[in-house]
């Protein structure tokens, strides 16, 4: 039982610190569009690897294969 | 995402871009994706090429809704941007941060879905210069920063226009950052409530464990008590404050309001559990005070995001005036900001611009489209000596005005100052609610008072208890949760879906509504023309006779012409063109002399007048040469795809549907005739109406009315309650109660069902904390109930009451 003389200490520690972190993500602003990030994480934003000249060709459905 | 998402794609015949139809005889593709797409016309095309240049082809593929149509940038708009780069005008919407650092804050017009937010950020960002472009998809707006050395703001603008979307910068000003700071402070007291009412609720079910353990456990409850009271703390003093300033406000006016009680019952069970922890007294509230104020924080948090939500609303409005405007000085043109305009300055207005302030014609006659103020949909003649309203649009021909008001004393300056008020109240059923609870607050209190002096010759250490038990389970939650939430919780849906309410009352009382009425111009028709059919009297066939109307008309901004223009345009150009506004257009096409417009104008060319037939709906025109008549052209204003169907569950319902139209007897039973509307007035006056809105609740009706001019005002006045077209005029938001933002006319239906809807949750939730009240105040009195038990009901109950109001958000169409 004495263990919970210090968890429970911990515990509001931590609630502090969460409070802490809640308080920041507020000031900085990630509470202002509660919309658009889950869009945007859709979104392909990363550039392709392999550089657009050295791609190979899609073969179009409409020609014949090689 | 990318590649197996299917395309927002219209049909192959209507615009890759924004989904129009392409006229005939446009053929300009643009390759996107690897194929061939058609466009409407130059604006889409030019656009589509920008995005494609950019290498942001991918935006086509995201996209889930298509793209709003481009406004033409003329070389003549493109100037107006550089205006912005004025330090002069900057200095109204612009920080400078640091040297060159520059911010701004914009409005993004045309955003029609998240690949929209994406295309311009990417686009934007490309800009050398550009530090910062942020959009927010929440609210369609941006912040900028940029480096002033690098890049100009009209550099920005023109970056923006070249994608398709309109960007206007607007002054946050004060409003937006009192708005920021108080959803701030409002989401910290939340957070704070929140997790310590958590940690809290668990230290309190061990304590509530430990009342049944027999064994020895005095010291670790002890304990527990002091941690909880250590978290209890900063929700006492930091989330709760919010209501222990409010009570302090009411108790000062002299009245009981709700939130005296709450404060109340914090302030005393904190004191109460502290003294029992302090003398280890037999029970502490700790877990009831946080949750309570975590309950009562949330309702708060959700009304506040609904009153902003409203207030945004609001200053879109604002964007209606322009931001430069021709001024005219000795004898020469400046291009100077809206806001350096003083009365007594003259300006000089072209067509297609808008008209930057209220004033008087002072030289030139055109017509006026006041659409948005007034919701009138034909522009408007006016000549010398007629007063201009600021935010019209000028349609024909250029126009010099005297100005008059500036800035606040505008008219639509005083739109937006009873838009404010009208949000700035507070709902009816929330002041029903406040006055119930002042008097359910009395009596508590005495009730209160009187057990403490019963209990005290009986058992002075339970009398303590025993009033705090009664203080606490009766805890007015139920009744201070059960409208706001329910209210809230139904504006927002409908908000969502479109229908904004901007009065509290408007939904108690659309759910009692008897009687809708309407009124037949822009509300159960589109309010925009459309070519019905073509006559031809002639050899010409329809084709060419629509292609020489079209040439004829090709520089007219009138509504019938613009409407001929997108049905015929093929190429053909008229000379010699003499428009005569309200009357019609003469010019030459390939030698020959033309006029198209009213009949008498035209019969003047062609010595023949038309027959016209009977159809009071339509607007004619006629086309002839000076070798007769060759046809006339029948335009209409087309009923909105989804009037029968809404009228239909209107009185599926149980609602009396009545048409009550200023238009004329025959145009107005048409309407009704294809609507199956059986009671129906034409050609009532504004007068009129509001007389038949009278004598209808003198019989005991309550009325809702459905307009959107700006005639219609003190009929929408009048009514019970009253609903707007959002496209309509701007004027008749400031006396309704609601307002159709979506254009979508079903959600009036879908309004009424969620208006019931709530009443029925309200008195669901007024009922349930009648019963609950009514049982657990003689238990309390009677020493029956423990304050655990108290603590514990009083919790239960607000759930309850929170969680029945938000079955309200699942409002669906």
């Amino acid at each position: 039982m004495s263990i919970l003389y210090m968890l429970i200490p911990i515990a509001v520690l931590l609630i502090a610190g969460a409070i802490w972190f809640f308080v920041w993500s507020v000031r900085s602003g990630q509470f202002e569009d509660l919309e658009g990030p889950a869009h945007r994480i859709l979104m392909d934003d990363d550039d392709p690897l392999i550089p657009p000249e050295a791609r190979v060709p899609r073969q179009r459905p409409d020609e014949p294969g090689p | 995402m990318t590649s197996n998402a299917p395309l927002v794609a219209p049909d192959p015949e209507h615009c890759f871009h924004c989904g129009l139809p392409v006229p005939a005889g446009f053929d300009h593709r643009v390759a996107i994706l690897g194929e061939d797409r058609p466009m409407c016309c130059h604006g889409c095309q030019a656009v589509a090429q920008a995005i494609v240049a950019g290498g942001l082809e991918r935006f086509y593929e995201h996209r889930t809704a298509v793209s709003q149509r481009p406004e033409d940038l003329v070389p003549e708009q493109l100037r107006r941007l550089a205006l912005y780069d004025q330090p002069r005008l900057q200095e109204g919407f612009v920080e400078v941060d640091e040297l060159h650092l520059k911010t701004a804050s914009l409005i993004l017009e045309g955003i029609t879905c998240a690949a929209c937010v994406w295309l311009s950020e990417r686009h934007v960002r490309t800009l050398p210069g550009v530090v910062e472009f942020h959009v927010n998809y929440s609210t369609h707006r941006a912040r900028v920063r940029w480096d002033d050395s690098q890049v100009r703001l009209s550099d920005i603008l023109k970056a923006i226009a070249a994608i398709g979307y309109v960007a206007h910068p607007y002054d946050p000003g004060r409003q937006d950052a009192l708005y920021r700071k108080e959803r701030q402070r409002a989401l910290r007291r939340l957070a704070v409530a929140g997790l310590c009412s958590m940690q809290v609720m668990m230290l309190g079910w061990s304590l509530y464990a430990m009342d049944y353990d027999a064994s020895d456990v005095e010291d670790m409850r002890t304990f527990l008590r002091w941690v909880s009271a250590l978290l209890t703390v900063p929700v006492v003093f930091y989330s709760a404050q919010t209501f222990f300033v409010a009570a302090w406000r009411e108790l000062r006016q002299g009245r009981l309001g709700m939130d005296v009680p709450v404060a109340l019952a914090v302030i005393l069970a904190f004191v109460a559990s502290l003294w029992a922890t302090a003398t280890h007294g037999p029970d502490v509230y700790y877990d009831s005070v946080t949750m309570f104020a975590f309950f009562l924080l949330t309702g708060r948090y959700l009304e506040m995001g609904a009153r902003h939500g409203a207030g945004q609303a609001a200053e879109a409005l604002v964007r209606l005036l322009p931001a430069t405007a021709t001024r005219l000085r000795d004898g020469g043109e400046e291009l100077v900001a809206v806001v350096e305009l003083v009365p007594g300055d003259r300006v000089l207005i072209r067509p297609g611009e808008t008209v930057p302030a209220d004033g008087t014609v002072v030289d030139g006659r055109s017509s006026v489209d006041e659409s948005l103020l007034t919701g009138e949909s034909l522009p408007r003649a006016r000549s010398v000596g007629d007063a201009l309203v600021g935010g019209s649009t000028n349609v024909e021909s250029p126009l010099e005005m005297r100005v008059e008001k500036v800035g606040d004393d505008t008219v639509v300056s005083a739109i937006v100052r009873l838009l404010d008020r009208a949000q700035a109240e507070k709902p009816r059923v929330a002041l029903l609610a406040d006055r119930v609870a002042g008097w359910f607050v009395g009596a508590l209190l005495l009730v209160a008072i009187a057990v403490a002096v019963w209990w005290w010759p009986v058992d002075p250490t339970k009398a303590f208890y025993v009033t705090l038990s009664l203080l606490v389970v009766t805890c007015p939650c139920a009744l201070s949760l059960a409208t706001p939430v329910a209210v809230v919780a139904a504006t927002g849906s409908l908000t969502r879906l479109g229908l904004l309410t901007t009065r509290g009352h408007a939904l108690e009382t659309l759910a009692r509504a008897t009687h809708i009425l309407f009124d037949k111009t822009g509300t159960l028709t589109r309010g925009e023309l459309r070519l019905h059919r073509v006559r031809t009297l002639g050899t010409l066939t329809r084709e060419r006779a629509l292609a020489l109307a079209a040439a004829l008309e090709q520089r007219s901004e009138h509504p019938v012409g613009r409407v001929l223009v997108a049905a015929g345009a093929d190429g053909l150009v008229a000379t010699d063109v003499i428009a005569t506004p309200g009357e019609g257009v003469e010019g030459v096409v390939e030698g020959c002399r033309y006029r198209v417009g009213k009949p008498e104008y035209v019969a003047a060319l062609s010595g023949a007048a038309a027959d016209l037939g009977e159809d009071p709906a339509a607007t004619r025109v006629v086309l002839g040469s000076e070798l007769g008549l060759i046809a006339t052209f029948v335009l209409r204003d087309e009923l909105r795809p989804d009037a029968k169907a809404t009228l239909q569950r209107l009185r599926w319902l149980g609602l009396e549907v009545e048409l009550l139209s200023g238009d004329a007897e025959g145009a107005v039973a048409h309407v009704a005739r294809e609507l199956e509307v059986s009671t129906w007035r034409g050609g009532v006056s504004p007068a009129q109406k509001l007389e038949r809105v009278r004598a209808l609740q003198a019989q005991g009706a309550v009325v809702a009315m459905v307009g959107d001019g700006v005639n219609d005002a003190p009929v929408l006045a009048g009514a019970n309650v009253s609903v707007a077209m959002g496209s309509g005029t701007q004027l008749a938001h400031a006396s309704a109660d609601m307002v159709i933002l979506s254009e979508r006319l079903e959600n009036l239906a879908t309004g009424v069902a969620a208006a019931r809807k709530t009443r029925g949750i309200i008195r669901e939730n007024l009922l349930w904390a009648l019963l609950y009240n009514l049982l657990a105040v003689p238990l309390a009195a009677a020493g029956w109930i423990t304050p655990w038990m108290a603590s514990i009901g009083m919790s239960a109950s607000s759930l309850v009451v929170v969680l029945n109001a938000l079955r309200l958000k699942r409002i669906q169409q």
